[in-house]
């Protein structure tokens, strides 16, 4: 870069008189060049740095999100041929217009999945999050059994699944002997349909508990402690200084936990699959993603299943259109602002 | 005098039993859930030890347990006269295939990506950040589908090896916008000034990055690269839907399509299996749980 420069101020200074007028043109245009393409350098390194990545949204997530909106106007079955509907909108008219007798079944056991499981995974967290921070004090109790309550979502979800499975194993499972003996009779946890919805949010309540305990945890160490101190002087027992203080201040991390779980209950399906898979339905927890896959998957209706597909997937949109209005971006990604 | 001695001591036992009170509350609610957890995974490790069926956690015929539970280390994983696995090792080698590929993929893609969002203002960024948010929240059964597609227009389902490496990318790609956002993080806490001072001293933007800003986020990437491997390690969704022969299948498949052969019937080996699956999780996880309980990522999908 340097060089260049040099070069081109000695051939201006050492032309000729005659060759002036096109040294001085050369001059200017390489200069003009060699700036724009410094000021280019910043967007080349960023386009580059920022390739791979676009690349990846490209390959898994703005493709495919394209063709199972064409898909979900096709009849694709395994033949994998793009072949409309007819009329176009026909699978969601079956799925709107009820016209297949599982889907009102399905509906209704997705909201009684989330429905239930959020009260887990957002209001029992918050009492897991308040207790492991303010009222157990001492740190390698609390990080102990932060710990152990982080074990479903870290093994593997096969193992899980199988520790569940053998849980509620008829013959062995403590699940089932416990049941006996509280006079519930021969009950299969996995199979029997009061039974097997408990289970299901339970299974999933235990994965979703963790992460809300994080966050609210996090959030109550920002709280200042002069506050607390000083409604502990003015004589507030612990129970109170937790429903006075500390909840009405974890208002917006409370909301950021039920926004994001809700999401993520709608879409989660994989717990549920590895326990029951073929018995899902019914034993009445197929919810509606599990649905979709096994439409997909099982029958291999791949058109029928991408429009079941869209529609949770507009459900999430708009629930995440609302979230967006209600907390602004910003907040919308930082749980744990106390706002005093 | 003395009654007033009393009273305060009166005072100070209500007090302690108060507290006392207080602990049994606070301990009940956090840990009677936890019963359940804490007996199925004491119940991994008796029953991976164990040739009976184990209900109470205690041991019953671990030599036994110790002779057949463990056989799947050692030969072809067999029920009644039909092999199902020929070699354990070959599903532990394809699992580490698919969590390693994976880690690559997400640290490249992480470590290039998380420094452009956190260092330039650009247009088009704030918009990127909110596709990322977006995209997250996107129930993943519709990529599923339609990558089905895609796979087979490629001519990539069931095609053994390749279909693994395709898997392998994918998940990588699947994973790379969350640990985008949490690098991000790492590279928004690294002062300007140490670049600026690289800058200044005649370092160009990439040797900056490479040689300055990349070992001060070491931790960062640490963090991500255990991640992404413990999520490679343990994904089952994209094997179990893309890969149809076994001897390309990792150890969360064969583990389920054994629990499916096996329940009621050899839950020892099941176990042993598990726990041996287990190990890596658990290592990685008691290693790193002060990252992990620090970490601020977007939802997690789960």
């Amino acid at each position: 870069m340097e060089e260049v420069y040099k070069t081109l101020e000695y051939i201006k200074k050492y032309a000729k008189e005659y060759t002036r007028p096109v040294t001085n043109i050369l001059y200017k245009v390489t200069t003009r060049f060699l700036e724009r393409l410094k000021r280019a350098r910043r967007t080349i390194f960023i386009v580059a740095f920022l390739t791979p990545f676009l690349l990846s949204l490209v390959l898994v997530y703005g493709l495919p999100s394209a063709l199972s909106v064409l898909m979900s106007f096709t009849d694709m079955d395994l033949r994998f041929e793009l072949d409309w509907s007819n009329p176009l909108y026909k699978n969601y008219y079956i799925i709107l217009g009820m016209k297949d007798p599982r889907v009102p079944v399905v509906t209704y056991v997705t909201a009684l999945y989330v429905g239930v499981t959020i009260l887990i995974n957002a209001g029992f967290s918050l009492v897991l999050g308040i207790l492991t921070t303010y009222c157990i004090r001492n740190e390698t109790i609390a990080t102990t059994l932060r710990l152990l309550w982080f074990l479903p979502r870290i093994s593997p979800v096969v193992i899980y699944a199988l520790l569940w499975q053998w849980f509620a194993d008829p013959r062995v499972g403590p699940l089932t002997i416990l049941s006996k003996w509280i006079g519930l009779g021969e009950v299969s946890w996995i199979l029997d349909k009061p039974y097997s919805q408990i289970l299901m949010i339970i299974v999933n309540g235990y994965v979703g508990a963790s992460w809300g305990m994080v966050i609210y945890a996090s959030a109550v160490r920002t709280i200042p402690l002069e506050i607390l101190y000083a409604a502990r002087v003015d004589g507030a027992s612990d129970f109170k200084v937790i429903t006075k203080i500390i909840i009405p201040l974890l208002k917006w991390p409370l909301l950021f936990v039920t926004a994001w779980q809700t999401l993520s209950l709608l879409g989660s399906y994989v717990q549920i699959l590895t326990i029951w898979n073929g018995f899902a339905y019914v034993s009445g927890v197929e919810v509606w993603s599990l649905f979709s896959y096994h439409s997909a998957f099982a029958a291999y209706k791949f058109g029928y299943s991408a429009a079941l597909a869209m529609i949770i997937v507009i459900v999430s949109l708009v629930l995440l259109a609302v979230y967006f209005k209600v907390f602004g971006f910003r907040r919308m990604l930082e749980p744990s602002r106390i706002e005093v | 005098m003395r009654r007033q001695d009393t009273s305060i001591r009166g005072l100070v036992l209500r007090a302690r039993i108060r507290k006392i009170i207080g602990a049994i509350i606070v301990y009940s609610i956090v840990c009677i859930p936890l019963i359940p957890i804490v007996m199925m995974y004491g119940w991994l490790v008796v029953q991976a030890f164990s040739a009976k069926p184990v209900t109470w956690l205690i041991p019953k015929d671990v030599i036994g347990g110790l002779k057949n539970n463990w056989r799947f280390l050692f030969g072809p994983i067999m029920k009644g006269g039909t092999v199902l696995y020929e070699d354990f090792w070959r599903l532990f080698y394809n699992t580490l295939l698919l969590s390693l590929g994976t880690t690559g993929l997400v640290v490249s893609i992480t470590s290039f990506a998380g420094y452009a969002i956190s260092r330039f203002e650009f247009r088009g960024r704030d918009p990127l950040l909110k596709t990322v948010v977006i995209l997250h929240s996107i129930p993943g059964v519709l990529f599923l589908i339609a990558l089905m597609y895609l796979l087979n227009v490629l001519g990539l389902y069931g095609k053994g090896l390749w279909t693994l490496l395709t898997v392998t990318l994918l998940k990588g790609c699947l994973e790379a916008p969350m640990y985008t956002w949490m690098l991000k993080g790492f590279f928004d806490a690294v002062p300007w000034e140490l670049e600026w001072a690289a800058l200044v001293d005649g370092c160009g933007r990439f040797k900056a990055w490479r040689k300055v800003v990349l070992p001060l986020i070491f931790p960062g990437i640490a963090a991500v690269s255990i991640f992404a491997f413990l999520s490679g390690w343990g994904e089952y969704l994209l094997v179990y839907t893309y890969i149809t022969r076994a001897e390309y299948y990792t150890l969360s498949v064969a583990l389920s399509d054994l629990t499916f052969e096996f329940l009621y019937i050899d839950y020892g080996m099941l176990a042993a299996f598990s726990l041996f699956y287990m190990l890596p999780a658990v290592v990685f996880f008691i290693a790193t749980q002060k990252y992990l309980m620090r970490l601020r990522v977007i939802a997690y999908k789960g």
